[in-house]
């Protein structure tokens, strides 16, 4: 049966079947090793972990998570790798990623 | 004005066919057709553009016709009870019923896409179509081959009063309610 | 940016049920076809459908979504469309479209541009709507159907349209309580049979509610709803409060046609398909006589028009273009016209059936 504990993957499913063998990888959320399957966006790996907020506002520090899950509305973004502003529903995971809770803008750490 | 502690009764009617609408469609069967042995109930009542029961039915028994919306018509003399329509119905609104099982007991076979499936044998609790509890049921059989992709169809016998009430069992899934 | 524009006789913006079938169509006809999404993979909404389909065979009725979405896949590999993923679209102007991706930015200058982009899920607002757990139902969908993750445990639907009734039963089937489903107005949106597979299952759904608020300090932990009068205002005294860490916005979809407004289409507004639509005819050309459209993006309807629409934007484009002799072609779009008229047949269709006609008989 699927879903034993607080598992939030969906391991087996009536209809789409045993989840496919993928490799497992680790990223890194604020520092915190969490385990993530190569291929999936960051969002996936972030919600079967247990985290919820992905981001705070700029002005009223309010937590953001996922909201539309296809790109489109920006409520998830996080910074990666010195990156901000990063869509986590649409960027597949990298072994050792670094993602970071992103307050407001974020700042751009990442070497060009 | 509504009572707060009404406010998940699941003895409302929204989105539940009644008794009488069911009787009137053209797809449920006759308390007589029922008495002659397994029978296709279709539980469908309004019109939308679909008809795979129609195309999958190898006997001719169901009969949609032009336009699409027509609610599906059913000949329980056609009807042999191979159930290939209850996993085919987009809606999962067809259901067997054979109410010549046992002496006591009627066997109802319907749709059942939960994990885990029961296994024949097992004891379970049968459920209206409201989702209430209203007998015990024991498996008959669970079919579930790879031309009804992915739509396993479960059969559990129980005691004959139940027979146009039961539509299905408890889900076995620990956090079901 | 590169110095030369690339150029093909068919660009397609969209890689959905709706786009894949018009790059199908106009591809076996003979049309140099490039079509581009914005997603690593083509598809759409279809992957995320895994229900049966309704219609009739040949709308592939009793399919699920995905093996449609399979099928649909190949079929454009085998006929040899041009497919650019991962793509953005950010602009269009004159047959021309503007594309970016990782590596560049290029125009590209076409004969025939198909929008069939799409369309987007409508926002709900109410306190702390903001809170992480408060998502589109189809987000929530793609989340477990696509990533098999499960966003929540413990969801409120918020809308009794097919929308949020198929998506609450595949959240029953992901291992997800669904709590309730509440619907602001007195009768369920949805179809009766998609209702009663979710009461089978002991789902309550509850007309002339809806949701009050959302609680929780950094994720929801619950949500209150309340009973609402013939004007849907909230009733004094008739809250409840939910335990829930998911609630789903199944609220309805508005046509994603950003790319259409740009290049200077002409609208008009019509509810029942979803806000602003392009005007379109019965061959899916816009006022502009190079823009056609398909899918979701002409008007809010479901995957099985989306799919016929496509086929009739691509024969339409292949006769334009010549691939296709004026009376083939005409014969073909007067098929699909006929297998599109029947799945606007009926309680549900009609009003999207007379929209339609609305839309195509308005003047730019």
């Amino acid at each position: 049966m699927f879903n034993k504990g607080p598992s939030l993957r969906v391991f087996d499913h009536p209809i789409l079947g045993k989840m496919e063998r993928r490799e497992q990888i680790n990223i890194y959320v604020d520092g915190k090793k969490i385990p993530a399957y190569q291929g999936e966006p960051i969002a996936a790996s972030l919600v079967a972990a247990g985290i919820k907020v992905f981001r705070f506002t700029s002005n009223r520090d309010e937590p953001r998570g996922i909201f539309c899950a296809i790109g489109r509305c920006t409520d998830c973004v996080m910074t990666v790798n010195g990156e901000p502003n990063v869509r986590t529903c649409v960027t597949p995971v990298e072994a050792g990623m670094k993602i970071e809770t992103q307050k407001g803008l974020g700042r751009w750490q990442k070497k060009i | 004005m509504k009572e707060k502690a009404n406010l998940l009764d699941l003895s409302r009617d929204t989105g539940t066919m009644s008794k009488k609408e069911l009787e009137a469609s053209p797809g449920y069967p006759s308390k007589e057709d029922l008495k002659k042995g397994s029978v296709v109930v279709i539980e469908c009542t309004e019109e939308i553009p679909c008809d795979p029961c129609e195309t999958v039915c190898k006997r001719g028994a169901i009969v949609v016709g032009e336009p699409i919306t027509n609610l599906p018509r059913l000949d329980p003399e056609k009807c042999n009870g191979c159930g290939l329509c209850i996993t085919i119905c987009p809606g999962l609104a067809i259901f067997l019923v054979d109410a010549t099982y046992s002496e006591n007991e009627a066997a109802i076979s319907f749709p059942h896409e939960y994990l885990p499936l029961p296994k024949e044998s097992d004891e379970v609790e049968a459920v209206n179509r409201k989702g209430r509890i209203v007998c015990k049921g024991k498996v008959i059989k669970v079919r579930s081959p790879k031309r009804y992709d992915h739509t396993p169809v479960v059969t559990v016998a129980v005691p004959k009063k139940y027979l146009h009430e039961v539509r299905g069992i408890k889900r076995l899934n620990k956090g079901a309610k | 940016m590169a110095k030369e524009n690339l150029a093909c006789e068919l660009a397609i913006i969209g890689g959905g049920p709706a786009g894949l079938a018009a790059a199908i169509e106009a591809a076996k006809a003979g049309v140099r076809v490039s079509l581009f999404d914005e997603n690593e993979k083509p598809g759409g909404q279809l992957f995320k459908q895994i229900h049966k389909f309704f219609g009739s065979k040949e709308h592939q009725a009793g399919i699920r979504g995905h093996d449609i979405g399979y099928h649909l896949l190949d079929e454009c590999q085998k006929v040899g469309v041009d497919t650019r993923l991962n793509t953005v679209v950010w602009g269009i102007e004159d047959n021309k479209i503007g594309i970016v991706n990782e590596k560049a930015s290029r125009i590209v200058d076409a004969k025939r541009i198909i929008v069939a982009t799409g369309a987007s899920e409508n926002p709900l607002s109410f306190p702390d709507w903001t809170l992480p757990g408060v998502m589109g139902a189809g987000a929530a969908q793609t989340m477990m159907n696509v990533h098999r993750v499960l966003p929540g445990t413990k969801v409120l639907m918020v809308g009794s349209g097919n929308v949020g009734l198929i998506v609450s039963y595949q959240l029953l089937l992901a291992g997800a309580e669904v709590v309730a489903v509440v619907e602001a107005l007195p009768k369920i949106g949805g179809y009766v049979v998609h209702a009663a597979k979710l009461r089978r299952a002991g789902v309550p759904i509850l007309t002339s509610t809806s949701i009050l608020e959302a609680r929780g300090k950094e994720a929801v932990k619950e949500a209150t709803i309340c009973s609402l009068d013939e004007k849907l205002c909230p009733l004094e005294g008739c809250e409840r409060t939910l335990k829930v860490d998911l609630i789903c916005l199944a609220v309805g979809l508005s046509p994603l046609a950003e790319l259409c407004w740009m290049a200077g289409c002409k609208f008009k507004y019509l509810p029942e398909l979803g806000g602003f639509v392009p005007i379109h005819d019965e061959n899916m050309r816009t006022t502009l006589s190079y823009l056609y459209l398909a899918g979701d993006v002409a008007g809010v309807e479901e995957a099985s028009s989306a799919l016929e629409e496509g086929k009739l934007a691509g024969v339409s484009v292949a006769g334009e273009l010549g691939y296709l002799k004026k009376d083939e072609a005409e014969e073909e779009k007067d098929r699909i016209r006929k297998r599109l008229s029947s799945l606007r047949l009926g309680p549900f269709g009609d009003m999207r059936a007379k929209a339609k006609l609305e839309l195509m008989r308005a003047k730019g």
